[in-house]
């Protein structure tokens, strides 16, 4: 290596950081620590997802016990907590882990363009790397969009459908017979399935869970993570639009 | 024996603040038998008796172990064959009228000096700020005085296998030098030798190397490049490290910080 033999270094891209003496703004600071909080919330995250769309599955049961349904929702916890208590606690808990998801997500983006601002001029090849992968910012920021047009959509009553707040059999009904929003929900699930794909995998690297008793598992158990959600999530417009759900 | 005749688009980069461009030379009748550096030598030795600049780029040993060569070869550094260096490709991997596109490795921390040299010095950074062990200095001790399982041995070769070239952070489009970093270490923190330094080492190693790359997407690019074969499950390992290491040991990582505040 040439180190020695130049007079002009390599100046470093950052400042070396100063280490707060609080462990837990020492470890975001780093990027490998802002990668295994992107592992934790993502895990937070796959939990969230898959038990919506379980929870969803009562849509095959009719209106009357997906209404319980939403309704039980907002009891559960009662009478320990106040009416709602329990959602409002998880609700916190998913806010906070997107928060930091998609903050650790922009701010590593951002070292990545400082390290990287020369592309190769005659272009490049990719081995390793799937178009999963590769396309994690674009999924990641059209999901997060989603999630707030389905927020507008399913929860506030703000997507145009027909909404009354606590039926939600007939909310979902009302909004999925209309195929462009169908359509909407089909893809962004698609890109759901494709972030959770590569996410899914990416998390036992971050976090540092690899052994060779069960490293072959971790690209099975994406797959089939990625693929349940998304047959469960894809198969709710499908079933409103030919009429398996009315 | 046959001969290759190949279209060469070249980086050419006169210095570190010159904005470079391709150029094309023809590259008639290469022994296929040659290694790809023979043949840029071939091409050099007749720019040179056309009185032009020759084409520069490094290299020492040419066997495939120092780490000095590299170039991204059709876009792929170490270009089209597996487990190999620069060097020790073949003009053999290419067809005759073949074009061949040759760029150095981008990333901001390895600037280019001239055509498809670059400046490799962050990495002597990184291995400045951890990769060494403390020793007793005095008489060598015995060989295999401190027993090593195996398999810890075998892991610790296959880190150490590492020449340093520079491949991964190439291939990485986030210019993230993780696997040099994971291999250099994995061979001390695997060994009872490196124990003593194991936490400290693995936050300084870590913190030294984000001042200068990027961070690891998992996108494995890196594995796929390395002329070692190294593994990206040293990455985890060190993710596994630098995580214990901010809760284990909080003493020896303070430590570190008064040493650098004195120094």
């Amino acid at each position: 290596m040439l180190s020695g033999t130049r007079a002009r270094g390599v100046q470093p891209l950052r400042q070396r950081r100063v280490r707060p003496r609080i462990w837990i703004p020492d470890f975001y600071g780093s990027a490998v620590g802002k990668k295994a909080v992107m592992a934790v919330t993502g895990i937070v995250l796959l939990g969230f997802v898959l038990v919506h769309m379980l929870g969803n599955l009562h849509l095959y049961e009719g209106a009357e016990k997906m209404n319980w349904y939403g309704e039980y929702l907002r009891e559960i916890g009662e009478p320990i907590l106040p009416r709602t208590g329990l959602l409002w606690i998880v609700r916190s808990v998913l806010i906070l882990a997107f928060a930091l998801h998609i903050h650790a997500a922009y701010s590593l983006t951002v070292m990545n363009r400082q390290s990287r601002k020369t592309k190769y001029q005659g272009g490049r090849d990719y081995i390793a790397a799937n178009y999963a992968a590769r396309t994690m910012r674009w999924s990641g920021v059209i999901v997060g969009l989603f999630v707030i047009y389905h927020l507008m959509d399913l929860t506030w009553g703000m997507g145009g459908a027909d909404f009354t707040k606590g039926e939600p059999y007939q909310n979902v009904v009302a909004s999925l017979s209309r195929w462009p929003i169908a359509g909407v929900y089909i893809v962004a699930n698609l890109l759901l399935g494709m972030h959770i794909y590569h996410g899914a995998w990416s998390l036992f690297q971050s976090l540092g869970w690899s052994h060779p008793r069960f490293n072959h598992w971790r690209r099975v158990f994406a797959a089939a993570f990625a693929a349940i959600i998304v047959i469960g999530n894809v198969s709710f417009p499908i079933a409103v639009l030919t009429g398996i759900v009315e | 024996m046959s001969t290759l005749n190949l279209t060469l688009k070249v980086w050419r980069q006169a210095g570190p603040n010159d904005p470079g461009r391709f150029e094309v030379y023809e590259a008639n009748g290469i022994n296929e038998d040659m290694s790809f550096l023979e043949m840029l030598d071939v091409v050099n030795e007749r720019l040179i008796a056309e009185n032009k600049e020759p084409i520069a780029f490094d290299h020492d040993c040419r066997e495939g172990i120092c780490g000095s060569c590299g170039m991204v070869i059709n876009g792929v550094p170490h270009g089209p064959k597996k487990l190999t260096t620069t060097c020790q490709l073949h003009m053999r991997n290419f067809k005759d009228g073949d074009t061949i596109v040759v760029e150095p490795w981008r990333a901001t921390a390895f600037p280019v000096i001239k055509d498809l040299v670059v400046d490799r010095s962050a990495f002597d950074k990184i291995i400045q700020a951890g990769g060494y062990i403390t020793a007793p200095t005095g008489a060598a001790r015995d060989a295999n005085s401190i027993l090593i399982p195996k398999q810890i041995a075998d892991q610790a070769f296959d880190a150490a296998a590492c020449i340093g070239c520079g491949a991964c952070v190439a291939a990485c489009p986030n210019g993230a030098a993780q696997l040099f970093t994971a291999a250099k270490i994995a061979h001390l923190n695997l060994l009872p030798q490196g124990q003593p330094e194991r936490w400290s080492r693995t936050v300084a190693m870590v913190d030294t190397m984000e001042e200068y790359f990027g961070s690891c997407t998992n996108y494995a690019e890196c594995e796929a490049v390395c002329p070692k074969g190294i593994s990206i499950e040293f990455i985890a390992k060190m993710n596994r490290d630098y995580l214990k290491a901010k809760f284990k040991d909080r003493r020896a990582v303070v430590k570190v910080d008064m040493t650098e505040a004195a120094g």
